[in-house]
């Protein structure tokens, strides 16, 4: 009951969706964000892990992109070395070039990517228990971001404040500005993040699996409702998740990543409609399904993801993939065109003169 | 049934949010060696405070009308008009003497502590969150403090600058402070290290980052508040310390100088007697063992009262 979201457009707010939509359309020709041969490097003692290794993509203004992939598949370490949030040491981004609305992000100085942080990319976190700080107020943690970025006074950043815990479905959010964040329950103080992550008007957010604390119901509340508060503030989303359900509602294209690599990209149907990489089956088929009688056992993908030291010139996927033949141990596949304009797949297989039909 | 109507009632209804200091004093007063222990610092710094206005002498005024009718000889509590504790054996009011002591033992007990924290703040902090070698250099020079004996340290610190001006400032009072600040702040510094270390991995950590929060403001804003709970307990728990510390020097000649009157002081005097006027001895010695307990009380009551752990429970 607490969760109710109520999301009325007033006029003004849709003067303002228009206009941003006006703006989209003129910036359509480029892109947000454009990702370019981005590796992020870990130097450990027991040698360097190659954790993001040559990724490139591109996001457009307002777009909802979806990156998905199993645990240790570098996709939180990509959307951390956007913002350049990669603990250092033992992280550092070694090559590449991530252009965010014009301006390449890694040679920015430090200052100035800190000033655009919070302000132009906003980032919700995993868990929404341990990244509120438990000594701070609601209230406070929300204008930190708002003082910071925007120069309001402590009133005037306070009452954008309300309006925004308003807009996240907070009821009386006026007399919950002093609360602190064990008064609030994990979906209340995700809204607060997402509050948080929306306080500066952001071109991007980042959505590092926004809902995997979440119960179900939840889950889907929150999904809905950084979708209609994206929309209605044009901002564009990139989502990280595990689960392929929720990207399947949430985005425009998604990106799969496995063991550091972008494996295949394309629109969201295509992905899941005609997936030309086995991963990317592998993914669909550990799906459970409700149609499904012949088991009553979940299906997986045997093997884990390799230790990303030391990579040897193969497909990476290789060791756990049913079709891989000698091809696949010999040579890496490029990320290579398939059907559909902007589908790419990595694979050998179902490339031109693959096994794969 | 009744936690579940509690919880309801916490969001239901607009109450005025507690905060975490106020709900460690809800624990706190449940607790109820913390609350005596409590009462009785409260008490001793009022003493210290209000000591000279309700001392009915001065505490190096000797009374020689008095000290003639005892034939002088120490007077035992309660055989003299005028000396309501009696007199000691240079016919000094006991009373008046132990007042003075509560504020010597009482501004050792807080100024020392602030010594501690204006060194083992800083120490701690600068090793916990630059990390690498500033850490490896600040925390071995910590570990050799450490391993030095803190009561030789400060006896020899006492003793190298008992003729300075620096050392004769207070009557010595300033030394003692300063010597028992540079051999205490050890804990405190060890302490922030080690909440700084495992706050600065949390993930609110990550996310004030996230928002453009400067390195300065996360530590002042987001890492140290969250370091003042244990950082509050060890340093109660380090006064009892310190007001040993004094009345150990006192004892030894080495500390705070006559004519001041520290309990420490007092007992050094009072052994000489300790057949004839064995209350020259004892009430001092009183008012140490009650400041030691009372301080420790408090402190481990603290402890309970602010380690997250524990909420909901008791």
């Amino acid at each position: 009951m607490e969760e109710a979201v109520s999301l009325e457009v007033t006029p003004d707010e849709a003067a303002r969706i228009t206009r941003e939509q006006r703006e989209t359309k003129a910036a359509k020709s480029k892109n947000l964000l454009e990702v370019k041969n981005l590796s992020t490097h870990f130097f450990t003692p027991d040698g360097v892990v190659h954790a993001v290794d040559d990724v490139s993509f591109e996001l457009g203004y307002g777009e909802t992109l979806g990156l998905v992939g199993e645990s240790g598949c570098g996709k939180s370490v990509t959307a951390l070395s956007l913002t350049r949030l990669v603990p250092n040491p033992p992280g550092k981004i070694v090559s590449g070039s991530v252009v965010f609305d014009g301006v390449d992000l890694l040679k920015l100085s430090d200052e100035g990517m800190r000033k655009l942080r919070g302000k132009e990319i906003g980032f919700i976190f995993q868990d929404p228990l341990t990244s509120l700080n438990p000594t701070l107020t609601i209230g406070y943690q929300i204008a930190e971001s708002i003082r910071q970025h925007m120069g309001l006074s402590k009133k005037a950043s306070y009452d954008r404040v309300v309006e925004l815990l308003d807009k996240v479905g907070i009821p009386r959010a006026r007399d919950r500005l002093g609360d602190y964040p064990h008064q609030f329950s994990g979906g209340m103080r995700q809204r607060v993040m997402i509050a948080i992550a929306l306080s500066c008007d952001p071109k991007l957010i980042l959505a590092d699996e926004p809902t995997t604390a979440l119960d179900v119901t939840i889950q889907a509340q929150i999904l809905e409702l950084i979708s209609v508060l994206s929309d209605e503030f044009g901002t564009a989303v990139l989502l990280i998740t595990h689960d392929l359900g929720i990207a399947a509602g949430m985005c425009d294209r998604v990106n799969v990543m496995y063991a550091g690599r972008i494996v295949e990209t394309g629109s969201v149907d295509v992905i899941f409609e005609r997936p030309r990489m086995p991963y990317a089956w592998g993914l669909l088929d550990s799906l459970p399904r409700l149609d499904d009688v012949r088991s009553d056992r979940l299906r997986t993908i045997e093997g884990l993801p390799p230790l990303l030291i030391n990579v040897p010139d193969a497909c990476r996927f290789n060791p756990r993939c049913a079709y891989a033949r000698d091809a696949c141990r010999d040579h890496e596949p490029g990320l290579t065109p398939r059907e559909e304009p902007g589908h790419y797949a990595r694979c050998w297989a179902t490339d031109k003169g693959g096994w794969i039909p | 049934m009744a936690t579940t109507a509690g919880v309801l009632d916490r969001t239901v209804t607009a109450r005025r949010s507690s905060g975490i200091w106020r709900d460690a004093l809800g624990r706190l007063m449940r607790n109820r060696l913390a609350v005596i222990g409590g009462i009785w610092v409260i008490f001793l710094i009022l003493l210290a405070i209000f000591g000279p206005a309700i001392a009915p002498w001065h505490y190096d005024q000797k009374d020689n009308v008095a000290f003639n009718l005892a034939h002088g000889r120490p007077a035992p509590p309660f055989t003299i008009p005028n000396h309501p504790l009696g007199l000691d054996n240079y016919g000094l009011d006991i009373f008046s003497k132990l007042l003075d002591g509560a504020q010597i033992s009482m501004s050792v007990a807080f100024v020392a502590q602030a010594v501690v924290l204006l060194i083992g703040i800083p120490i701690g902090a600068l090793a916990g969150w630059y990390g690498g070698r500033l850490d490896t250099y600040l925390m071995r020079f910590t570990d050799v403090m450490y391993a030095f004996p803190d009561l030789l340290l400060i006896i020899l610190l006492s003793v190298a600058f008992r003729d300075t001006d620096f050392g004769r400032a207070l009557n010595g009072l300033f030394l003692v402070f300063v010597a028992i600040g540079l051999t205490s702040w050890v804990t405190v510094a060890r302490l922030v290290r080690g909440q700084l270390l495992s706050l600065r991995e949390m993930e609110f950590v990550e996310a004030a980052r996230a928002i453009g929060v400067s390195g300065r403001k996360i530590m002042t804003r987001h890492l140290l508040p969250n370091a003042i709970g244990p950082v509050t307990v060890a340093v109660t728990l380090g006064i009892p310390t310190a007001i040993l510390f004094e009345a150990t020097l006192a004892y030894l000649g080495v500390g705070v100088q006559p004519p001041r009157a520290s309990w420490g002081k007092m007992i050094a005097e009072g052994v000489n007697f300790i057949r004839s006027a064995p209350y020259l001895t004892y009430l001092p010695g009183l008012m140490i063992a009650s400041a030691l307990i009372s301080f420790t009380f408090l402190g481990d009551g603290l402890r309970d009262a602010l380690d997250p752990k524990l909420k909901g429970k008791q």
